[in-house]
């Protein structure tokens, strides 16, 4: 090949490469737009009547307007009509009148934030975070909530996967990064250098709550304790712990297949027998379960041929439950009683 | 001065600087920044909204993405020095590279159709073990393209390019994403376009072996004393004293590098700035790496290649002081974020510079391989080593302890370098030979 041929094959490629990633471009710009421009992929409720009652608050992902939105349905009728907020969400937990958001402002600069709403989804107060958000739950007494993140690398730095869980107080000031709390596994305090803690839930109490840590390919559920600073391991192989309303199980998820590509099913442990059940079922399971009752879990799971949109489903707390489509389109659930 | 191979042979030096040829880039070397510019707005766009994506979108959580991040690095590392023997073995530099750039524009195609998290880790992994491949082979066809005399100033220009498009990648990918939300798969084509455009242009405009021994015939068509084939490649000829000398430096300056993954941490934990800022910190970095990538390389050629390695790492633990001052403010952040692009400018393409020019000619793939393994080895020790040392003693004291092992490591390094090379006990600094 002359020169010649060579630059005008490179013309050639290039036009139909960069021609090619334009059309595609604008076309999904537009389908964006008309997505977002058209109705709702699911039936909108205007009553106002049942908001204050007693409610599942949710990240909506039906296409259409109001993708990515909260939205709401009343407890007794989670498959009826929702209400859709115009705060914007990618996890959302709601407990005593204060209800946090955690939210990715997209921009030239991508930033994330924890954003706290009053019960009327009035803006209060911002917290800049340091990553992706990932999980987020309010005391039950709205006093305290806990953001896990992840941080992630960048071009320079390798492996440098790493969770960020903080617990903040409503009324001001935090207890820093979980990471630094004294680690006890069995006992003894280790520092592992590549821990990690995710995934907290609070107990009734203002000081106790239970969380994941992780090291290596180990995780433990672990309980924590804000006065003392520090986190005691209670048993292995368990992630995401969501402790039931009446104090006297936790429900976490726990991986079936250890490796690169985990598989979790969501368990059940009696705190006082500390016996453990799990609810087998053929798909993994990644997120951190939600209570309806105190017998029923809620879950998201991502929607089967669709991306960017999960359903909320519900599952019984006894070996063999079958789970049940509860919520489609939605993802993030908080049951508000 | 510039001590080639045969200098080092004859063991004397040939003549004084500066050099007096004037600095000329060969088109090959611009050819082949622009390849690596599109590979890296394709890889860097990627990268940038990947957690988002797997997070946000898929709905994942990432849990085990850090543990098989690390088996990854340990691939590339053993990929990269096989890519680079192969390389050399056979003289198939350009092909070696082409399989590299290949396969981390076939994982864009996977990509498009990944939604499982095996998938996209998979995919990952293929993009890693593709700039394994591809790093050393590239790089011993900058060497061969530059003048010696120019090399760091050549490898400058190449890595200038290289970061425009770390720059942009980024920047581009989040300007997708504003104009259109969840065009995820928007950013994928756009990376797979730039990937295609990347390897178009190593194919088409990089000459291969066949297009660069007809050109070496026609050059030498007049000076028929010399020999067109090359020497055969042998491991020993890279087990040279100053090769050796090179790996131990690089090793023994990589032992106390850690990565700015932890500055930007301190940083972070510092000042409200930077965490505000955090996602934007390493375009700071790679702003001052770009502007200073050619002035540095240039200096290394004129004032010592050695001399500005080291150096490179002076302005390191002037990062690390920063990071650990008391003082809090933007400028200090900005002070830590200049130094360390100060620091991959003044070492990057210095350190692929160093390990060509004492890698004799048939050998050179491999020599640049082992003497980049040998520094992501290290660092990576270093890494596990400063975590450990993050949580034992707190960022704080041990940022210190990591600031005063980098400046001994630093003297040790002057040290090694002044009694080790040749010519030193002629007057002359020893460094000016490199």
């Amino acid at each position: 090949m002359s020169a010649r041929t060579r630059m005008a094959w490179l013309a050639a490629i290039t036009i139909v490469v960069l021609g090619a990633a334009v059309i595609y471009a604008l076309w999904s710009y537009n389908q964006y737009q008309l997505r977002a421009q058209s109705a709702s992929g699911v039936a909108l409720s205007t009553d106002e009547t049942w908001h204050t009652g007693p409610r599942i608050i949710f990240r909506n992902t039906a296409p259409g307007s109001g993708y990515g939105h909260v939205a709401m349905v009343p407890l007794e009728e989670p498959a009826g009509p929702r209400t859709v907020t115009e705060a914007v969400c990618d996890r959302v937990y709601a407990a005593a009148g204060t209800q946090m958001c955690l939210r990715t402002n997209a921009g030239i600069v991508t930033t994330f934030q924890a954003v706290r709403y009053d019960s009327q989804w009035r803006e209060q107060q911002d917290y800049p975070l340091p990553g992706n958000p990932s999980r987020v739950r309010v005391s039950s007494d709205g006093q305290l909530f806990a953001t896990t993140v992840f941080v992630t690398g960048h071009a320079y730095a390798p492996a440098s996967f790493s969770t960020a869980t903080v617990i903040t107080k409503t009324a001001g000031g935090d207890h820093g990064n979980l990471e630094d709390f004294t680690l006890l596994v069995d006992g003894a305090p280790i520092a592992p250098v590549d821990r990690n803690v995710w995934g907290v839930t609070f107990t009734q109490d203002q000081n106790t709550f239970y969380a994941t840590a992780a090291s290596g390919q180990k995780t433990w559920l672990v309980r924590g304790d804000l006065a003392q600073r520090t986190l005691t391991s209670l048993r292995e192989n368990a992630e995401c712990p969501s402790l039931s309303p009446d104090g006297t199980k936790i429900a976490f998820k726990k991986n079936l297949k250890p490796g690169p590509t985990p598989f979790w099913n969501l368990a059940v442990l009696e705190l006082d027998s500390n016996t453990e059940t799990l609810l087998a079922q053929p798909r993994s399971i990644d997120d951190q379960a939600e209570w309806l009752n105190d017998s029923t879990l809620l879950y998201g799971l991502p929607r089967e041929g669709a991306v960017g949109d999960e359903d909320v489903w519900s599952v019984g707390i006894e070996s063999g439950a079958v789970p049940e489509l509860l919520i489609e389109h939605a993802w993030s659930p908080s049951v508000l009683r | 001065m510039y001590l080639s191979f045969s200098d080092r042979k004859g063991g004397k030096a040939a003549q004084a600087w500066p050099s007096s040829t004037p600095f000329k880039i060969s088109p090959v070397i611009i050819s082949l920044g622009i390849v690596s510019m599109f590979t890296d707005i394709s890889s860097e766009s990627v990268a940038a909204v990947l957690p988002l994506y797997i997070t946000g979108v898929l709905g994942l959580s990432m849990v085990a993405y850090g543990f098989l991040d690390g088996i990854h690095q340990g691939i590339s590392a053993i990929v990269r020095i096989g890519a680079g023997w192969t390389a050399d073995r056979g003289d198939r530099h350009k092909a070696i590279a082409v399989l590299g750039y290949g396969l981390s524009t076939f994982a864009r195609v996977w990509l498009l159709f990944a939604t499982g998290f095996g998938a996209i880790t998979a995919v990952i992994g293929l993009d890693r073990i593709g700039k394994g491949i591809r790093t050393a082979p590239r790089d011993a066809m900058i060497t061969e393209a530059a003048q010696p005399e120019h090399l760091a100033r050549s490898f400058g220009v190449h890595r200038m390019l290289d970061t425009v498009g770390a720059t942009i990648g980024p920047l581009l990918a989040f300007i997708v994403l504003l104009l259109i939300p969840n065009g995820y798969h928007t950013v994928f084509v756009v990376s797979l376009a730039c990937g295609v455009l990347g390897l178009a242009v190593l194919g088409l405009l990089v000459p291969g072996r066949r297009q660069r021994v007809l050109e070496k015939q026609a050059a030498i068509a007049d000076t028929a004393s010399q020999a067109v084939s090359r020497a055969p490649f042998a491991w020993r000829e890279l087990n040279n004293p100053q090769m050796r000398r090179l790996l131990l430096l690089a090793g023994i300056l990589g032992l106390v590098t850690i990565g700015d993954g932890f500055i930007y941490l301190v940083l972070q934990s510092k000042a409200s700035f930077a965490a505000t800022w955090f996602p934007l910190l390493y375009v700071g970095t790679n702003l001052a790496y770009l502007v200073l990538a050619v002035p540095l390389g240039r200096l290394a050629d004129r004032w010592g290649r050695l001399r500005v390695f080291i150096a490179g790492h002076g302005a390191l633990l002037a990062a690390y002081l920063c990071a650990v001052l008391p003082a809090t403010g933007a400028a200090f952040t900005i002070g830590a974020l200049l130094l360390l692009g100060v620091f991959y400018a003044a070492t990057d393409g210095v350190l692929a510079a160093l390990a060509g020019q004492f890698s004799p000619e048939a050998s050179k793939a491999s020599g640049i391989a082992a003497a980049q393994t040998v520094v992501a080895a290290s660092r990576f020790f270093a890494s596990v080593g400063f975590g450990t040392l993050w949580f034992m003693l707190g960022r704080e004291h041990a940022m210190v302890v990591a600031a005063v092992a980098l400046a001994a490591a630093l003297v040790a390094a002057v040290i090694l370098v002044r009694r080790l090379l040749p010519g030193a006990k002629s007057g002359d600094s020893a460094l000016d030979a490199v």
